[in-house]
This record gives structure tokens, sequence and C-alpha cells, in this order.
């Protein structure tokens, strides 16, 4: 065994002083391979901690909604629909909401505007997302004026901002009180924007949608599970656009790669041919050259995660943004959570480890077999 | 060592194809232990293919090799690795240095397959270009080496895992006059040591030393004379 160890560390130790004898090649193979790991491990790491941020946040969203479709599109629902549901098994809870879009021409930007429950707000007060506050300059205690739907300027004032937590579904969102909001918007008394439903056994909900649409027929339940997916599509689209618009770095890279591991040189050739014959057997020469591949790509790999790592969660991943978040005027501004996905980590080591091994593999192979004797001539 | 017999040694390049070569066409040879044995003739006489396939790195296309009773020629390919380390060490003609690596990384080469301690290689090498008088040049990458130097690093990693027999390739053919005598030198002292060396060349400075023992002419992939 500490032959075996020992054999291993010479040929390691001939291996690193082979990479150090030809630094440009190897430094510009090293430079090029990180690259690309370090783009997709970007775009991997951003969607998937997009995706769990989502689902963190929709976690406390309610199990279901129900809307009204008038010829084909959504419609107010009116409050009487909560009775004229009935009891169902299961529903533990029941309310209607109400919440809207605002276009402000000021920073042309659209406001999701939104009635909480669990928050007392007075007439002219609002709570206001860490995007708004940003492109309008507001803080705690500051008054906005907005024309209503009836043209006349309603003033509110501030008193608070929600946190930065929540950003990436808060950041365009402004709390008001259900009086303001009915009157800005000009919705009757009796008339939600839709109404939600808390559901205790998740098992129950499919079987609680069913009976929501026969005793409902002109509404429309949907489901929190039926978000989340929609919303993981949205993500995986774009990850796949991003990675669509890699396709090109990725070619270049593999032929790039093909090209400098596959091809020896004369000069590597002869290396080998002498090796073999002072005595190296042919496991030996293919031994050293896979731990060249490995060493090589095993650092790429680490180097493109760790700068990856640190581009998405430290630097809010300032390259994809654009892509990967949606196009806004008002960006959110968050701090990814820090997430490694297993699966994920093991998918970009086969997709760009394992590959590199074997094309270096194959030609040391064929150099290695033939007889050591092309040196003597 | 044991004598190093050939029996109806031949070796065919390209065989059934219309370029058929055959670059040795039936030697039979006894090469005796202890001895300094030149293989003499003109380019393309087959010097460097029959000291090739006796150092075992070539097989002949018929006929056998043997050192002592054992047949090296029908080895797998492993067997043959495990006998061209234990049993010879070369030299060959452009000395085949590694480049980038220094004098001392050089002679250690032939015995990392082995896995020695490394403070001991480390120490034998650096005694065995002290032996030849290049210790200062340990650290010296190989590309900065003179000739002279160059060829006595080959030497040194030629004996680095104690071989019996030494096999040099035209070893003077990029020497001038004086470091071919010099060559010549070291060899004699080998064979003082009881080392077996084998030497093909065309080069007088080889052939009419001294120390010779026995000098064998080829011609056309045949012996014809002694």
């Amino acid at each position: 065994m500490r032959f075996f160890f020992r054999r291993q560390a010479y040929l390691i130790d001939f291996t690193l002083s082979s990479l150090a004898r030809r630094p440009g090649k190897n430094l510009g193979l090293l430079l090029v391979y990180t690259l690309i790991v370090f783009l997709l491990a970007s775009v991997m790491l951003f969607t998937q901690s997009l995706r769990s941020e989502a689902s963190l946040v929709l976690a406390q969203s309610p199990e279901i909604i129900v809307q009204r479709i008038v010829a084909g599109r959504h419609a107010l629902i009116p409050a009487s629909y909560l009775q004229k549901m009935g009891r169902i098994r299961g529903v533990i809870g029941r309310h209607g909401r109400l919440w809207g879009y605002f276009y402000d021409p000021a920073v042309r930007a659209n406001y999701t505007l939104m009635v909480p429950r669990e928050r007392e707000l007075a007439a002219d007060e609002i709570v206001i997302g860490a995007g708004i506050a940003r492109t309008r300059g507001l803080s705690t205690g500051d008054f906005i004026t907005f024309r209503a739907s009836d043209g006349s300027a309603h003033a509110f004032r501030v008193v608070d901002q929600l946190a930065a937590e929540s950003e990436l579904v808060s950041s365009d969102l402004i709390l008001l009180s259900e009086a303001s909001f009915r009157s800005f918007f000009g919705i009757p008394e009796g008339l939600y924007t839709d109404l939600v439903l808390n559901v205790r056994n998740p098992r129950e909900l499919r079987k609680v949608a069913e009976k929501l649409t026969l005793r409902l027929p002109d509404t429309r339940p949907i489901l929190r599970d039926e978000i989340l997916r929609t919303y993981d599509s949205i993500f995986s689209w774009r990850q796949g656009i991003v990675f669509v618009l890699l396709v090109g770095a990725i070619l270049a890279f593999i032929i790039f790669a093909w090209d400098k591991a596959s091809g020896l040189s004369a000069e590597e050739r002869k290396e080998i041919g002498v090796l073999k014959a002072i005595g190296w057997e042919t496991t030996d020469v293919i031994r050293m050259k896979f731990w060249e591949g490995s060493i090589i790509s095993l650092s790429a790999f680490l180097l493109g995660y760790l700068a990856a790592y640190a581009h998405v969660f430290y630097s809010s991943a300032v390259l994809f943004e654009p892509v990967l978040k949606g196009w806004a005027i008002l960006y959110p501004e968050f701090q990814p959570l820090p997430h490694i996905d297993g699966l994920q980590l093991a998918t970009l080591f086969f997709f760009t480890v394992f590959p590199y091994t074997v094309a270096t593999i194959i030609p040391i192979w064929r150099a290695a077999i033939t007889d050591p004797d092309t040196v003597m001539r | 060592m044991e004598v190093i017999q050939l029996q109806q040694l031949k070796k065919a390049f390209n065989q059934g194809r219309p370029n058929e070569f055959w670059a040795i066409r039936g030697v039979d040879l006894a090469i005796q232990p202890h001895q300094i044995t030149v293989l003499k003739g003109p380019s393309g006489s087959g010097k460097t293919t029959l000291l090739s396939m006796i150092g075992c790195l070539s097989r002949p296309t018929s006929g056998r090799i043997l050192l002592g009773e054992r047949i090296l020629s029908g080895l797998p390919e492993r067997f043959m690795t495990e006998v061209r380390r234990s049993t010879f060490g070369f030299i060959f003609q452009q000395f085949n240095l590694i480049k980038g690596l220094t004098a001392l990384e050089n002679v250690m080469l032939p015995a990392y397959p082995l896995g020695p301690d490394h403070r001991q290689l480390k120490q034998k090498a650096a005694a065995l270009l002290q032996q030849f008088g290049i210790g200062n040049k340990a650290e010296s990458r190989v590309e900065w080496l003179s000739g002279g130097e160059a060829q006595r690093t080959a030497i040194a990693r030629a004996l680095i895992n104690d071989p019996a027999c030494l096999i040099a390739d035209e070893p003077t053919a990029n020497l001038d006059s004086r470091l071919s005598e010099a060559l010549m030198q070291i060899v004699g002292e080998l064979k003082q040591d009881g080392m077996t060396i084998l030497l093909t060349s065309h080069d007088p400075v080889v052939y009419d030393a001294p120390v010779i023992d026995r000098v064998i002419e080829l011609h056309d992939g045949q012996v014809i004379g002694e």
C-alpha cells in the first residue's frame, strides 16, 4: 500500500513538473476551462437560488386562489361567492383579496397595490417595497401623490417600508387600506379581486378545487403548486435561454480542449517513448497523463465553481441578472440565499470533468502502447 | 549477469506490405557477461535494431533472445518492461534527456515506477552525478548543460536502477574526440565494476579503444565477422 502511494506521489510529482514545463499551453487551457465552468455554474446556481427563493416566499401564500372568469378574462368576484360556495370539508379559512396594478408615469414603472389582512392602515397611509423607495427616493414619513382611476389626486404618507428579505416579490409592492384601495380604483363594496382558501391537508387540495369548479362554474381555482410549477418553468426557460447563448462558448471550448488534450505534440510523444525506454510501464504513462488531465480539470472545476459561487451569492450574479431575473424598471435588489444542490453539482462535474479526462486518455493510450524503440531512431 | 544468447534472430519492418524490409536476417550470437561488446557497421546495417531487441525495447519477428535460461523475446509487455528496468540501462544517441527537468530529476526518472524512498533516491542520484564530476550541475535544467555534461547525466540515468548491463547506441555520435575518449574511460571503469556493456558504433574511438573485448561486425542485418 505504501509502495502504491509512493509510486502515485512520484507520478503526480512528475505530472506537476510536466505541467510547469508547458506553462503557456496549460495556463491557457486552465483559464478557458475555468471560464466555462464559471459560466455554467453561475447560471445553475443562480437559477436554483431563484427557484428556492420563490418557493420560500410562496410557502406562505394561500393554498387555493379562486378567480372569477367573464368571457375568458379575470373579473372582479362578488363577496357573496364566499357564501355561495357553501361549506367544503377541509377548508379552514376563506376571505376576499383586493389587489391590482398601477402604472406610475413618473418613473414608467408598474406597482402592485394590495390590501393587507394582518395590518390596519389609515386612509392616507401606505407601506412600500424597497424598489419603489429606491426609484422614487421615498422614506418613512414622506408623501406621494398618485392619480386615481377617476382622475382625482390621492396623497399618501409612507409609514413603513417592507423588509428587504422578501424583495424578490415585494420590490414593487404598495400596501394600503381597503377604503383607499376601493376609492382609488373605483371598486364598489362587495366585490373582491379574488378569493383565497386555506386548506389544512395538501392531499385534499384537488378535491376541494373540483368541488369549487362544480359549485362556482364561472370561476377557476388556482393551486399554489401550480404557481410554483409556473415559476419553475419560467426559471428553467430562462436558464435554457442562457445555456443556448452559451452554446457557442461551450462548443469553442470543446474544440479547444479536444485539440489541446488529444493532439500530442511530437515532443510529448518522444517523451513518452523515452519514459517507456527507461523502464516506465504503459500503465505508468497512462496514469501519469490521467493525473495531468485530472489536475487540470479538477482545478478548473474547483476554481470555476468557487468563482461562480462568489459571483452569484456575493455579487448578486451581475452578469446574468437581466436575463434570469426578468425585465423590469424596478429591479429587485436581492442577495440570493447560498444554496448548493448536490445533483446539480454532480451533473456539472460529469459534463465538464468527465469528457475532458476521456479526451486525454484515448490519444495517450495510443501513444503509450507503441514500442519504445522509436526513441532509438 | 548471465550470457545473452541470440538464436536465429530476425526482424522485419512493415511485414506483409509492399515496403517490407528485413533489418535483421538471422543472427546467432552469444554476448558474454562482464565484457564490453561493440556492434560495428555502417548506417542501416541493423546495429540499433539488434540493440533495441536485446534491450527489450522491441520484439523480434522470429528467433529467440535468452538471458541465461530465460526467454526474453516471448515475454508479455509488462514482464519485458520489468526486465528492461531491472537488467538494462540505456544511453541513447541523442541522450534523450527530458527538457525542462533538472539533471538530478532526469537521473531519478527511471526509478519512479519502483516507488523507492524519495530521500534515498535523491541521494543516490546526486552521488552518481558526483561520481561523474557534474555534482554541481544537479539542479541545472538539462537544456543548459554542455554536450559532455548531458552525456554524463545520461550515463548516470542509465545506472540509477543498478542494471547489470549497460546499452549505448552510438554514444559518441554527438561528441568531439576528447569527450568520446572520456566516455570510453568511464565505460572502462564500469566494466571493472563488473558491468556488461553493449555498444553500437562506427566510430574508431569506440571500437579501437583498448577497453573493448569484442567487436562484432554487421552488414545488411547479418553478422559478417568479429
